[in-house]
């Protein structure tokens, strides 16, 4: 264990991470949240529970994922060394197996049948698919109608895995819509179903839960690094949408004081044009799909419309963690242009080889503003949160045409 | 006693029970939406919930949410809905309490959203994203000025019941099914079991039940589980139509007459 002079140990009993967090749902829905959080307390420390999950974490989702030495890129900054923790390598392509398949334990002992989900990318649609096929549950996903139409592929899978896709169709018709359909759905059919939440935001205990079973990413990253070069990195790096890869990442790091905590937010068309999903850079308190957290809004308290060429960052809210963090002064956040991810996008292509996904992509894209202050001896982290192959579509729209000449 | 509770007590002594309208404030739009509200009044409203436009709102169905959108087109905000409660209370004396979404109200300040609302004549506040467990600090500061309406639904427990019971004042709102608002085609026998059940616990405040009801039919089969009952989406569907005023007053005079104890 390090020595930790900061004391962090959040949620508090009501669900707060300091100011932030919290419970704010229809009646309807408390009663399911206690026994959620009853479940979870109680499995949590199961040895036969953490049995169960870790095999399904080895021999399914194909975990530990490597850390992987960016020597070509590192030598591209020539400034302190580059790993990437390869969430892009877990089953079906980003972390958020991680989360649905510790979830998809948590139905089953609640005895829940019916499975539902929201999505923006569609890559937590296609995680909670894959857990509801492999345990034979069924799955209804909530998407917006314009993610439906940028990530066809994922749609297609979802649909593959058996799993019905719901067009949303309200609001933006984007994630935060297909959440709040997916709560709606829940509310009406609280009952039968469990609501496998893609991030950690929501009502508590899902931001709990959710970064709970994300941080094996940063648990496994910490032993990878201090076997490699043993030593604890010096900056960690991550996208963050509703921000569980993140958090994921960061959990583990938390206490250890000299290790800094970077989240990337999308700036989309530049965060001077209206058109952008930087919650905690722009954004101010506000109470939204059941949490207490920064939020993007207009001066009557109306969410706001954002944009990101990812629609896995499109997301006017942001997990109450990260607000917390960002008050505490422990992570700081920063934001990258739909021009810059794609840059970064490219970049990472051709010097490594590896095709992250455009969420994943604003991540790496912020090495250009961090590595000229870094120094030789120093390592920097990018969580790898997810690969790009979904994202083609809208890489060729952008793109095709400088490919082709 | 509060107002409201006095006002539903009033009427049950005369052989009714208590109807409540919901309206979204600013629809169908702007100019129309307090004649609107005034001929609700004018057709057998006792109570007006008016609903703050909040794009979105976790616990409404489709035919709110569209009501919302709409008035939302033309900005409708928190002062708006404070001056249309005053403009109806100057011309109609009707009990109003606001429904609004825990983001908006948080937004102009909870503190001064219960002044302000107190000061134009609403008796009570409903915030349906905000239950036992933030109501202390979420009305941290606050007074008592204004009843603060809890809701029950079928799966709150029977001591989750008694708590909000005891801190709410006015009324308690008794959702009636699982779900979000909007007319339901039938109702089974674990919807009247539920009603039974809470009314038999909700023993400080008068309880009104709301959700799925649209016609004097549904009225009659609840009103022996309820001192009052909460009508909005089946009147907000109708407000959309050409002779909207017209035909939700034609309903609202239904749902009035059957609010008759025989």
């Amino acid at each position: 264990m390090q020595n930790s002079k900061v004391k962090y140990n959040y949620p508090d009993n009501n669900g707060k991470f300091a100011d932030y967090g919290g419970r704010f749902v229809p009646e309807t829905l408390m009663s399911a949240l206690f026994e959620l959080e009853d479940t979870y307390s109680k499995l949590k420390n199961d040895p036969n529970f953490i049995a169960e999950l870790n095999k399904l974490q080895k021999e399914y989702n194909g975990r530990a994922t490597p850390l992987t030495f960016a020597d070509r890129l590192t030598g591209y900054y020539g400034k302190a060394k580059i790993y990437m923790k390869r969430e892009d390598l877990c089953h079906t392509g980003a972390h958020k197996l991680n989360n649905a398949l510790g979830q998809i334990l948590l139905a089953k002992k609640l005895g829940k049948k019916r499975i539902i989900a929201e999505t923006g990318a569609g890559q937590h649609g296609v995680a909670t698919a894959t857990v509801c096929a492999k345990f034979g549950l069924k799955c209804i996903v909530y998407m917006g109608e314009v993610d439906v139409k940028r990530q066809e592929l994922n749609v297609f899978r979802m649909k593959m895995l058996g799993a019905e896709v719901i067009p949303v169709s309200s609001g933006s018709r984007t994630l935060k819509d297909a959440t709040n359909e997916a709560i709606r759905d829940w509310i009406t059919n609280v009952e039968t179903t469990h609501y496998i939440i893609g991030s950690v935001v929501g009502p508590h205990p899902y931001p709990m839960i959710v970064r709970d079973f994300q941080s094996v990413i940063g648990k496994e990253a910490k032993e990878q690094i201090i076997a490699a070069e043993n030593k604890l990195p010096d900056y960690l790096i991550a996208c963050v949408g509703g921000g569980s890869n993140a958090i994921g990442f960061f959990h583990e790091f938390v206490n250890d004081e000299s290790v800094k905590l970077i989240g990337i937010e999308a700036a989309g068309f530049g965060i001077d044009s209206g058109k952008h999903c930087a919650t905690l850079t722009l954004g101010s308190e506000g109470i939204f799909q059941g949490m207490k957290t920064y939020l993007l809004q207009d001066g009557n308290g109306q969410v706001s419309d954002v944009h990101s060429i990812s629609a896995g960052l499109d997301y006017p809210g942001v997990g109450p963690e990260h607000s917390c963090l960002k008050d505490l002064k422990r992570a700081e956040y920063y934001s990258i242009t739909d021009d810059e991810a794609l840059d970064a996008t490219l970049l990472l292509s051709k010097y490594e080889g590896i095709l992250p996904a455009l969420e994943t992509a604003h991540a790496f894209a912020y090495l250009n503003y961090l590595m000229p202050k870094t120094k030789k001896d120093e390592i920097v982290i990018v969580n790898t949160s997810g690969r790009g192959d979904k994202d083609l579509n809208t890489i060729i729209e952008k793109l095709g045409k400088d490919f082709n000449e | 006693m509060s107002k409201i509770a006095e006002h539903i007590e009033a009427l049950n002594k005369k052989g009714r029970k208590a109807l409540t309208i919901f309206l979204t404030a600013g629809y169908p739009n702007k100019n129309s939406f307090t004649d609107a509200a005034k001929a609700a009044v004018d057709s057998g409203a006792d109570i007006l919930e008016i609903g703050v436009p909040f794009g979105d709102s976790l616990a409404d169905g489709p035919v709110i949410q569209s009501s919302y959108y709409k008035a939302l087109e033309e900005n409708i905000n928190i002062k708006d809905v404070l001056k249309f409660v005053e403009e109806i209370k100057s011309e109609k004396n009707i009990s109003i309490v606001i429904m609004g979404s825990s983001n908006p109200i948080n937004n102009y300040g909870t503190k001064n959203f219960i002044n302000d609302a107190k000061n134009s004549g609403a008796e009570g506040i409903i915030v349906p994203d905000v239950t036992l467990e933030e109501y202390d600090d979420f009305f941290a500061g606050t007074n008592k000025s204004i009843d603060k309406i809890l809701l029950t639904t079928p799966t709150s427990s029977e001591d989750r019941i008694r708590s909000i019971d005891k801190m709410s004042s006015g009324f308690v709102y008794c959702v009636s099914v699982l779900g979000t608002t909007g007319v339901r085609s039938k109702f089974d026998e674990t919807v009247i079991k539920n009603l039974a059940r809470t009314y038999s616990i909700v023993k400080k405040n008068k309880l009104q039940i709301g959700f799925g009801i649209s016609s004097g039919e549904d009225v009659r089969r609840f009103k022996n589980y309820c001192d009052g009952v909460i009508v909005g989406s089946a009147v907000v569907k109708l407000l959309n139509e050409k002779n909207g005023i017209e035909l939700s007053s034609k309903l609202i005079s239904e749902l009035s007459n059957a609010c008759l104890i025989e």
